[in-house]
């Protein structure tokens, strides 16, 4: 899923400062999953807001909702009326939700979250990068651990030098070394001779942001002829 | 005492241990500010942190969580979760410039009548010197 951290309360109250009327609009997917912009979150931040702003005299009028994915515009659709009310949306997404709602709505359209990373759950609490979505996988060859997300050098080719006696990386010391996971885990599947005999290849970073915005199409799925 | 003003503060109680003792304190008679409201929770790690803040937002000037003692929950560590719930709120307030000590949490046990009443009196007393969390004591947009 997206991770996403909720922005300071500072910078949102920053904000969301030129603002008496705001829809506070979160989604129900992944920043949901990861308690960062679901509809819990926005009756947590609407009611601190309130709050804040009414303790300072200057008194915020908010709408509440949460759309099921807020990438779609058809689920964004049903808002359009309380949207057209207010004066800005504060969207609790991910950065595609609100790129999303600034493409759809003419009124200005605000994060509340920084958006990190694709994550698993760790436990409840805790989420780890461990895709980076370089567009160009080789989960296949690593025994499903990613060293482009995991390895803090993106290495193809590790352990490094720089790895600890306890297997933990030498860039974050509570980080186990993806290189020695994925070594390990061959190991259990028996399939270790196989990545020695695999002869990684160069990585063409193209598919990845280095080769700057990206795109799919799917011409059988595209409803124009 | 009450500084000028009755205040209202918010008591979430656990049903085994603050609730019973709030009870003990009515059957021993013992006096205790009428500024509470008290709310029974099936334990403390029921406690919603939107609770908290919805009580402020409502109008409460302040609000306690009273728990049972530290090993002593009837489901194990519901009053240690809530324990730092209350924390991060108390953390959440002080950022909204809102004064952190009108929120507490509390350790009691069923047999502590006395302690009950003590806990009213000290957060009545808090609170007093704190005065209203608004002077207006409603919200603009506090409808109904």
């Amino acid at each position: 899923m997206i991770v996403a951290d909720q922005k300071p309360i500072e910078e949102i109250l920053e904000i969301l400062a030129p603002y008496k009327r705001v829809l506070f609009l979160g989604c129900q997917s992944c920043v949901a999953v990861c308690m960062a912009g679901g509809e819990k979150e926005v009756g947590l931040l609407a009611a601190a807001v309130r709050l804040a702003r009414a303790k300072s005299g200057a008194p915020i009028e908010i709408a509440e909702g949460a759309a099921k994915r807020q990438c779609d515009d058809e689920f964004n659709e049903p808002f359009g009326p309380v949207i057209q009310q207010q004066e800005a949306v504060l969207s609790l997404a991910c950065g595609v939700g609100v790129n999303k709602l600034a493409e759809r709505f003419a009124i200005p359209i605000l994060p509340a979250l920084n958006t990190r990373f694709f994550g698993k759950v760790e436990r409840q609490g805790i989420w780890k990068e461990v895709c980076a979505g370089c567009g160009d996988c080789i989960l296949h060859l690593t025994g499903g651990i990613c060293p482009i997300a995991r390895c803090a050098k993106n290495l193809l080719n590790g352990p490094c030098g720089g790895v600890r006696a306890d297997g933990t990386c030498e860039v974050k010391r509570d980080w186990p070394c993806a290189w020695v996971q994925i070594i390990q885990r061959l190991e259990e599947l028996g399939q270790l001779e196989r990545l020695l005999s695999t002869r990684m290849a160069a990585k063409d970073w193209s598919s990845d942001r280095h080769g700057g915005p990206r795109r799919r199409v799917r011409e059988d799925m595209l409803l124009e002829a | 005492m009450n500084n000028g003003f009755e205040s209202k503060i918010v008591a979430f109680c656990c049903h085994y241990c603050a609730f019973a003792a709030a009870d003990l304190a009515g059957v021993l008679r013992l006096k205790y500010p009428p500024d509470l409201r008290i709310i029974r929770l099936p334990c403390t790690g029921k406690l919603d942190t939107l609770f908290l803040l919805k009580a402020f937002e409502k109008g409460a000037d302040g609000v306690l969580v009273a728990g049972c003692l530290e090993g002593s929950c009837h489901f194990i560590s519901g009053n240690l979760r809530a324990k730092k719930r209350v924390l991060a709120v108390k953390n959440l307030l002080e950022r909204l410039g809102i004064e952190k000590e009108r929120l507490e949490f509390f350790n009691l046990s069923s047999a502590q009548g006395e302690r009950f009443a003590q806990i009213a009196r000290e957060m009545t007393e808090r609170i007093a010197k704190l005065g209203p969390l608004r002077s207006s004591g409603r919200c603009p947009y506090d409808r109904g």
